[in-house]
């Protein structure tokens, strides 16, 4: 008994863990006639693997068998694995001993494909109903949507989850196409748009009734695979922009292609996860939601691609230094913040504090900014006289001399002479 | 215009500042303020008793807590700042770090001598130094919140240990009151021998008498009740399958979990 639990424990959070989302933030359920658990507002990342990823929530799948033969994914019929499936109990009762010992914020709920789509949303449904309604477990639960299931189901399991979230896996149709013939982006459009539609409705509701229940109250998410096709990163930070737009996600994750298969219209096995690249993409997404940054300033035809060797924000300003240098003690909270070296917080305390008198250099690196960096673009009260106006690609130059990157030991398209 | 003379505290008093002694209680602190507007002694510089060291030519002055005059300084700080800089001040105070209790004082004299919303004046070095303690015992307080681990005894109670680096047990207390309504549990900090006990209706402070020679870091596994040493392994278990190796980054692991905490991580605790 105790073996078998372990054995389906490491089959099926093997599985789900390619499945990067692990926030457990914007819930608002509160804990309720003395049960168990609440949701914490910003979230809470209990530990963190030894790839450095943050553990928030139990992330399994009810089961790895799976109808599909999709080419990215570790548990594709083709591919010869160990196959197990949670009972609804043992799901429940591992959510609910571990929530207990204070290891996870809740659960993130997955599943392969067995038998069909509602089959399988059913037998999601019922381990989130045990845990909300017969264990008085208030604790945050992401589920997935399964593409295909029928609205009543959908519109059910969003009464007891916090997040919903569906896949796009390829960032186009096409690279989708490749991998995955029998799938198409409109699988995904479908539910996105149903529950999306169902949140609003029933916040609409919640201005005219006091007692209406709760509905996906973190929103939803979807997750993109990157460097498995040759999409640009215009192109997957366009698509990213569209599904924030069109359905008001609260979060597009990118997840770095870890090859786990021979087939040759992918990168082969043994070939780095594209780390560094990844990480310029979730730059590139910061910007867009707290910078104020469109997408289209950040990449188009001109530049479809980010650089590797400098971050977006930093290379934006670059290409447009007719904007540089900014007057901390007079420029616009909107200007401040696209300048590099200053991040959201010191921006703030910025527009605070200069009420109070104009702001000295000292003064600023008190306040958090990255001097080294913000001081090509800024001019403060004592910032020494310059006589030369750089050029973009000097300051590049000066900065990059002077910074060392985490990434250059790794950088796997340096040249190695010797 | 070049900018030399700057209002730089140094510069305007030739002589040492007095010290103000005081018991290292928050209600002393706030005394200390109190004293200080009814005297008016210029500069002073405080301190707690347990890290002032007497000097020649430096004249102190020991403060004796009030709990009247420091309700009062504490009513008036409320009236000054919001909610928010409330517990930014808590918080600094529960740093427990020596310079902090100057700051403090400081800051609460430039708050009463200024107009209101004087708080948000980040180039005052008394309100960056109060920001940045209380983001580092809001982090750690955070960082309790994510790093501790219930282990349930035989009584039926979830126990754990903890040493933090400031006194956050205040601060947590609701936290894991609201969550964990239905279990009884109880949070003990090693290093400043007190704790929290949850008894399903209220939360009290605890002082436990371990006997000589127990270990007090790991419980012994005699007390524990049946099913802990099933989830202690079924969770080490899930930390490891939800590694993936080809995505290994020490650095950023360590960055998120510094090893001083490892001793009270179930998954990073060796079996």
């Amino acid at each position: 008994m105790f073996d078998r639990i372990r054995e389906k424990l490491n089959i099926l959070a093997d599985a789900a863990k390619y499945d990067v989302s692990c926030s457990s933030s914007g819930g608002t359920r509160k804990n309720i006639n003395k049960g168990l658990g609440d949701s914490h507002t910003s979230g809470i990342c209990h530990t963190y693997t030894e790839d450095g990823r943050c553990v928030s929530l139990l992330k399994i799948l009810l089961t790895n068998h799976c109808i599909y033969d999709c080419l990215f994914c570790v548990s594709r019929k083709s591919n010869d694995v160990k196959r197990a499936a949670f009972t609804v109990d043992e799901v429940v009762e591992l959510t609910m001993n571990f929530y207990r010992r204070n290891y996870i914020e809740g659960l993130f709920l997955s599943s392969g494909i067995f038998k069909n789509a509602d089959f399988t949303m059913e037998r999601l449904l019922l381990v989130v109903k045990k845990l909300r309604l017969e264990q008085n477990y208030n604790g945050y639960i992401h589920l997935k949507t399964i593409p295909g299931a029928s609205d009543e189901l959908i519109k059910e399991a969003g009464l007891y989850a916090d997040r919903m979230s569906i896949n796009l896996e390829m960032p186009t149709e096409a690279g989708l196409k490749l991998l995955a013939p029998e799938k198409n982006h409109d699988d995904v459009i479908k539910p996105l748009a149903f529950v999306q539609q169902q949140i609003t409705a029933f916040s609409a509701d919640k201005k005219l009734i006091k007692h209406v229940p709760k509905f996906v109250p973190a929103g939803q998410s979807t997750q993109m695979v990157i460097g498995a096709t040759p999409e640009s990163d215009k192109d997957i930070m366009y698509t990213a922009n569209a599904f924030y737009k069109n359905f008001s996600l609260k979060r597009v994750y990118y997840s770095g292609y870890v090859p786990i298969s021979n087939d040759t219209r992918m990168p082969i096995l043994g070939t780095q996860p594209p780390l560094l690249r990844e990480n310029r993409l979730y730059q590139t997404d910061w910007l867009m939601r707290f910078y104020g940054f469109k997408v289209q300033e950040i990449l188009n035809d001109a530049n479809p691609n980010l650089d590797i060797d400098i971050d977006p924000k930093l290379s934006w300003a670059i290409r447009n230094m007719q904007h540089f240098p900014v007057d901390i003690n007079t420029a616009d909270y909107k200007m401040i913040l696209r300048i590099p070296g200053i991040g959201v917080m010191s921006a703030q305390k910025i527009v605070q504090a200069r009420k109070f008198g104009k702001l000295r250099i000292d003064q600023l690196k008190k306040i958090g900014v990255a001097y080294n960096r913000a001081k090509h673009f800024i001019v403060c009260l004592d910032s020494p006289y310059q006589l030369k106006d750089y050029q973009g690609t000097q300051i590049k130059a000066f900065i990059l001399a002077e910074s060392q990157s985490k990434y250059l030991k790794t950088d796997s398209n340096q040249m190695i002479l010797f | 215009m070049k900018n030399w003379l700057r209002n730089d505290d140094t510069l305007q008093y030739k002589k040492h500042p007095m010290t103000y002694i005081f018991d290292g209680t928050f209600q002393g602190l706030l005394t200390a303020v109190f004293e200080w507007f009814e005297r008016k002694p210029g500069k002073v510089v405080l301190k707690s008793t347990s890290i002032f060291q007497p000097e020649a030519f430096v004249e102190s002055f020991t403060v004796n807590t009030n709990a009247e005059k420091a309700d009062r300084v504490w009513a008036g700080l409320q009236k000054k700042l919001k909610k928010d800089w409330q517990r930014k001040y808590y918080c600094t105070y529960l740093s427990e770090i020596p310079e902090a209790y100057n700051h403090l004082f400081q800051f609460t004299v430039y708050i009463f001598q200024n107009q209101l919303g004087a708080e948000s004046n980040y180039g005052n070095p008394h309100v960056i130094a109060l920001a940045k303690y209380a983001k580092s015992v809001e982090r750690e307080k955070h960082r309790m919140e994510a790093f501790i681990r219930f282990q349930k005894t035989g009584d039926g109670i979830f126990y754990a240990n903890i040493d933090p680096d400031f006194n956050v047990l205040p601060l947590i207390s609701s936290h894991f009151k609201k969550r964990y309504a239905d279990q009884p549990w109880v949070i003990y900090d090693l290093k400043r021998k007190y704790g929290l006990h949850y008894n399903l209706t209220s939360v009290e402070e605890i002082t436990i008498s371990f006997s000589n020679g127990a270990d007090k870091q790991n419980l012994a596994p005699v007390l524990m009740d049946e099913s802990e040493a099933l989830y202690t392994t079924l969770w080490k278990d899930y930390f490891k399958s939800a590694n993936i190796v080809a995505r290994k980054n020490t650095k950023l692991h360590l960055q998120h979990v510094p090893k001083r905490y490892w001793k009270y991580l179930t998954e990073k605790v060796p079996i």
